[in-house]
């Protein structure tokens, strides 16, 4: 087995750096020392089986989940805790929620909130969190909701669009935020087939554009094309990592070789 | 049967009705706004991680929902003044009718609040929102939409619960009905009318929500 656990690349300028994160629920550890470095610009892919802890650690970088030992650091601050005397200490719930507008999320089963148009939805964080005046929201919102395709449906609410439309509409709410880093979680597993293609376009669209991007996906020909780094999680660890040509034609891992062989890549 | 309606006392004290009738309507708006406010906030304590807060609020949901009504009435009117607490007719019953609302509507909003999907609240969270930001522009405004049909009911049930503040002489519909009976003594004329405006009251209030809800509905 080839065990390689931390990225070799220069981390003095990571946007985002993980080392050593431990996560369990109760007795069961999910996440046992994970290490991962990203690049501004990079888009790194996560793959494994399911349980193998990718979707939690995507998690633990905007504390949707707390994590009990380790540190992950966007853009040089701490995430979710900080050291008093040598103490681990939580973050105020202000300070976390500034460090989680810091990235944007988009989710498997979207989130909109269903009693708001699509409009509403995208502007609703531009409001309240980035405090800006209604009309410049409005004017974020629907630049972003072009981008995605869908200013024609402004004014719909989500239950009058497809699962496509409420996923595209919930990368436009994530994105106009303007994160750091958007984080990607399994987008596309909620959709029927022939929905899933007009998401990947947006996502892809968004990589080429330079947004640094952590996803989490079953897309292995998306993961792929879009991806500078994949990750292959087994078991709560980084089992194998490196560009995506290497992992998929060189398997090092046995387990990795046996992930690959089990899709339908 | 030889008995002959006779309107006239009635519709000579139509107004004095009327004017009970509007009272009760006014008894009933400020209690059930009160009840929601003391509502949503034990449903919040009742789902709260603290204990101290589960348990006050089940407390009170508990005692309140097990005391009827008239009883409250007369202990908040009758019995406060023992412990120095003196109200006057009309606080007195909105305090009791608000409680009384409070608890019935806490279980409405608790169940609202249940059926809620966790994933909004991180969606929530994931674009920076602060836990009452959430609260106040998700979690409420989704419920409170969720739970209309059922807050529908209530209300028109703690409408007709206003009838139960002419125990206490705060003078109602109900007051000026038995006041009018017992003047004049046209029994049945008398709450036939009194009925009458009840049942309309109330269908117009059921309209009314009715519309609400069609209007606040989350669009599918």
């Amino acid at each position: 087995m080839t065990h390689v656990a931390a990225s070799t690349q220069n981390t003095s300028q990571a946007l985002l750096e993980i080392r050593g994160l431990h996560k369990q629920y109760g007795q069961l550890e999910v996440l046992k020392g994970v290490d991962l470095t990203m690049q501004r610009g990079n888009v790194v892919t996560l793959i494994g089986s399911s349980g193998s802890g990718k979707t939690t650690l995507l998690r633990c970088v905007n504390m949707l989940e707390e994590f009990q030992g380790g540190r992950i650091l966007l853009e040089g601050e701490s995430i979710g805790y900080h050291e008093v005397n040598g103490k681990r200490v939580r973050h105020s719930e202000n300070v976390i929620a500034r460090h989680r507008a810091m990235t944007g999320m988009a989710f498997q089963q979207f989130n909109l909130f269903p009693h708001l148009t699509a409009l509403q939805n995208v502007t609703l964080g531009l409001l309240k969190v980035k405090k800006l005046h209604k009309d410049e929201a409005v004017v974020l919102a629907e630049k972003w909701l072009e981008r995605v395709g869908l200013l024609a449906r402004r004014d719909h609410f989500p239950g009058q669009l497809s699962g496509g439309q409420q996923q595209r509409v919930a990368i436009a709410r994530a994105i106009a935020m303007k994160p750091s880093l958007m984080l990607f979680d399994e987008v596309t597993s909620a959709l029927d087939p022939e929905l899933v293609g007009e998401v990947l376009s947006v996502i892809k669209g968004l990589a080429e554009d330079g947004m640094t991007m952590l996803l989490v996906t079953h897309e292995m020909r998306f993961a792929f094309e879009v991806s500078d780094t994949i990750v292959f999680m087994n078991q709560g660890r980084i089992e194998e990592q490196g560009p995506p040509k290497d992992l998929f034609e060189r398997p090092q891992s046995p387990r990795l070789a046996e992930f690959l062989k089990s899709t339908r890549f | 049967m030889n008995y002959q309606l006779n309107f006239a006392a009635v519709w000579r004290d139509f107004d004095t009705l009327l004017a009970g009738l509007g009272l009760g309507l006014e008894l009933a708006l400020v209690s059930i706004a009160i009840g929601c406010v003391i509502g949503l906030l034990m449903a919040f304590a009742l789902l709260s991680k603290h204990r101290a807060l589960r348990v006050s609020a089940s407390v009170y949901v508990t005692v309140i929902r097990n005391t009827p009504i008239l009883v409250l009435i007369l202990l908040i009117y009758f019995a406060l003044p023992g412990l120095g607490i003196r109200l006057d007719k009309i606080p007195s019953f909105i305090i009791t009718l608000s409680l009384y609302a409070g608890a019935y509507l806490t279980e409405v909003f608790r169940g609202g609040l249940l059926s809620i999907p966790k994933g909004l609240r991180e969606a929530g969270l994931a674009i920076g929102l602060g836990e009452w930001q959430i609260k106040a522009y998700i979690t409420v405004p989704v419920m409170l939409r969720n739970v209309l049909p059922a807050l529908s009911n209530n209300f028109i049930s703690l409408f007709k619960d206003t009838s139960l503040a002419a125990a206490i002489a705060v003078p109602e519909l109900t007051y000026y009905a038995r006041k009018i009976n017992v003047e004049s003594y046209r029994v049945i004329e008398t709450w036939l009318v009194t009925t009458a405006l009840y049942v309309a009251a109330c269908y117009l209030i059921a309209l009314l929500l009715r519309y609400l809800e069609q209007r606040l509905a989350i669009r599918r």
